[in-house]
């Protein structure tokens, strides 16, 4: 560490900058249009909290809440139950075990369209189900959720992966030769040793789950009769579709509202390990 | 977990995971009379290309060719940035600098909801909404405050020693920079162009936020168009999707340590 000559500076000047210009002012923008009523034409005007008072007698915003809530459990919860149960099966460097990694994670680089649109085709009239689940408004959420599952499933274990490798092994030696069977390894020396790997986990399952978008817009635009709606498909049509900038603005700061727990988490943890 | 055991239960989920993947190639290699008269479930009793031909001619390459538009520059520009910031910011005494890289990561870490509408009013005031440059830095804008943290972490973890004895040597700190932080950054920095790579390419939201007419959209929004206009037409569909895969798979592929390494890292997206 030494004096700071001028052109660094403008290192950290340059892009702090672009991140202010596209990123900070925005934000900021979105937080007082939550507070208008605009139709992005004429001159927005001030609401105050209208918009929010609105939401209570809005049922597609209830809609929208209770699925983001079953989506952050269903996609969060088996995207990390079934991650971790990949890398503990794939843990182990042995003859082939590349190949299985390989194949559970090719999905993670497709797009959520492309992987969208390969579950559509599987869901079609005499594919794997007589009438596609997507067109019921029963199920439609639901068949939304496996090719997102399918998708993020091989990211976690990626995640958990990176995690059991920090794991040493001698302890495995040392369980085994007190006669643990393999529930208590992962009992007692597995998963002890994966918190710090849990919470960066969670962090980001609660992020991915409320930034989830595009399979959702893929698949059904968030409906029939938006029952697979989510608070992020809502706020994109209410802006652009509506055009009710104002009341989306609004959708966005709960949006906000709700992972600001856990980005407060995250840059905590950043902050320690800094 | 015997051999055997360990083999039946991980081949058998592959080959699972694997048959949407096989699912969609078969689709995309059958005719569209063969899809007609045996169903999408059934095995191929056709071969063709025509697929293909249809999603590349009818969109499909301008498409392609406008998300190379997009992708390359915005890879270059989010790490050209964030490697001069993070440089800065590990090496030097920059006043604040925890709470700059913290603050840059916090914008990372929005939720993009609350910027959509303001962006893409921004965009129509600047005159460049529905143009790529639009996408391209709002993109770059959005990417640097996580490839920030992750490059600065890497180039505080570089020995002093070697900035030390290259000052005594009469390098200035931008040549240090070049010469030296630069290509000891490079693990890094392929892991992050490998991950940025595949997130700008397959990006929809943005793309759909600043962007409007047909003849602009890049690959991954293009793909719902096409699904629009062949509604039933599933080889076609279905090739279009092979396509849009073909990239990042190619980058997966080539660069798979790096890829793995950087999601493992970053962990953030």
């Amino acid at each position: 560490m030494r004096r700071v000559p001028p052109i660094l500076l403008l290192f950290v000047l340059i892009p702090l900058l672009v991140e202010g210009f596209w990123v900070f002012w925005p934000a900021l923008q979105g937080f007082w249009l939550a507070l208008t009523n605009w139709d992005g034409v004429s001159a927005p005007r001030f609401a105050g909290a209208g918009n929010f008072s609105r939401m209570i007698d809005d049922p597609v915003f209830h809609t929208a809440v209770t699925n983001t809530a079953i989506w952050l459990v269903l996609f969060g919860g088996l995207s990390a139950v079934g991650g971790l149960g990949l890398a503990v099966l794939l843990q182990k460097e042995r003859r082939g075990v590349g190949v299985y990694r390989a194949a559970l994670f090719v999905p993670v680089v497709f797009s959520l369209v492309a992987t969208s649109l390969i579950w559509q085709m599987l869901y079609q009239p005499g594919g794997l189900f007589d009438s596609s689940p997507l067109a019921d408004p029963d199920t439609a959420l639901y068949a939304v959720l496996v090719p997102a599952l399918w998708r993020q499933a091989g990211y976690v274990m990626v995640l958990y992966l990176a995690g059991l490798k920090g794991i040493d092994p001698g302890l495995y030696e040392a369980a085994t030769l007190d006669g643990a069977t393999a529930w208590q390894r992962f009992q007692h020396v597995t998963w002890p040793q994966l918190r710090s790997v849990n919470s960066v986990v969670l962090s980001v399952i609660v992020i991915d789950s409320l930034r989830s978008f595009d399979v959702v817009w893929s698949m059904t635009r968030g409906g029939p009769y938006h029952s697979s709606e989510l608070l992020s498909t809502y706020m994109y049509a209410t802006a652009f579709q509506s055009l009710k900038l104002g009341y989306a603005s609004a959708l966005a700061v709960v949006i906000f509202v709700l992972a600001f727990g856990v980005i407060v988490t995250y840059l905590v943890r950043a902050f320690r390990e800094n | 977990m015997s051999n055997r055991v360990f083999h039946a239960v991980a081949g058998t989920i592959s080959v699972l995971w694997l048959l949407p993947i096989a699912a969609v190639i078969n689709t995309a290699f059958r005719s569209f009379d063969d899809i007609a008269a045996n169903g999408l479930g059934s095995f191929p009793r056709s071969f063709t290309l025509a697929g293909f031909a249809d999603a590349w001619t009818n969109g499909g390459a301008g498409a392609m060719w406008n998300s190379v538009l997009v992708t390359v520059p915005t890879v270059f520009l989010s790490l050209a940035l964030s490697a001069a910031a993070a440089y800065a910011l590990s090496r030097f005494e920059i006043p604040g600098r925890r709470t700059i890289v913290l603050l840059m990561l916090a914008g990372n870490l929005l939720p993009p909801q609350i910027l959509l509408v303001p962006v893409s009013k921004l965009t129509e005031l600047l005159g460049i909404y529905d143009t790529l440059i639009a996408l391209i830095v709002v993109q770059v804008g959005f990417g640097l405050g996580f490839y920030t943290f992750v490059l600065q972490g890497f180039m505080r973890a570089m020995p002093n020693e070697v900035q030390e004895a290259a000052t005594i040597d009469g390098a200035g700190p931008v040549q240090i920079f070049w010469r030296i932080v630069l290509p000891m950054t490079r693990p890094a920095l392929a892991a992050l162009a490998a991950l940025a790579f595949t997130w700008i390419f397959n990006d929809l939201l943005w793309a759909i936020t600043v962007l409007r007419s047909s003849s602009v959209m890049p690959v991954t929004p293009a793909l719902l168009a096409l699904q629009g206009q062949y509604v039933s037409n599933w080889n076609v569909i279905a090739a279009g999707s092979v396509i849009a895969a073909i990239p990042t798979v190619a980058v997966f592929l080539r660069f798979q340590r790096h890829f793995i390494s950087g999601l493992a890292v970053g962990a953030v997206k």
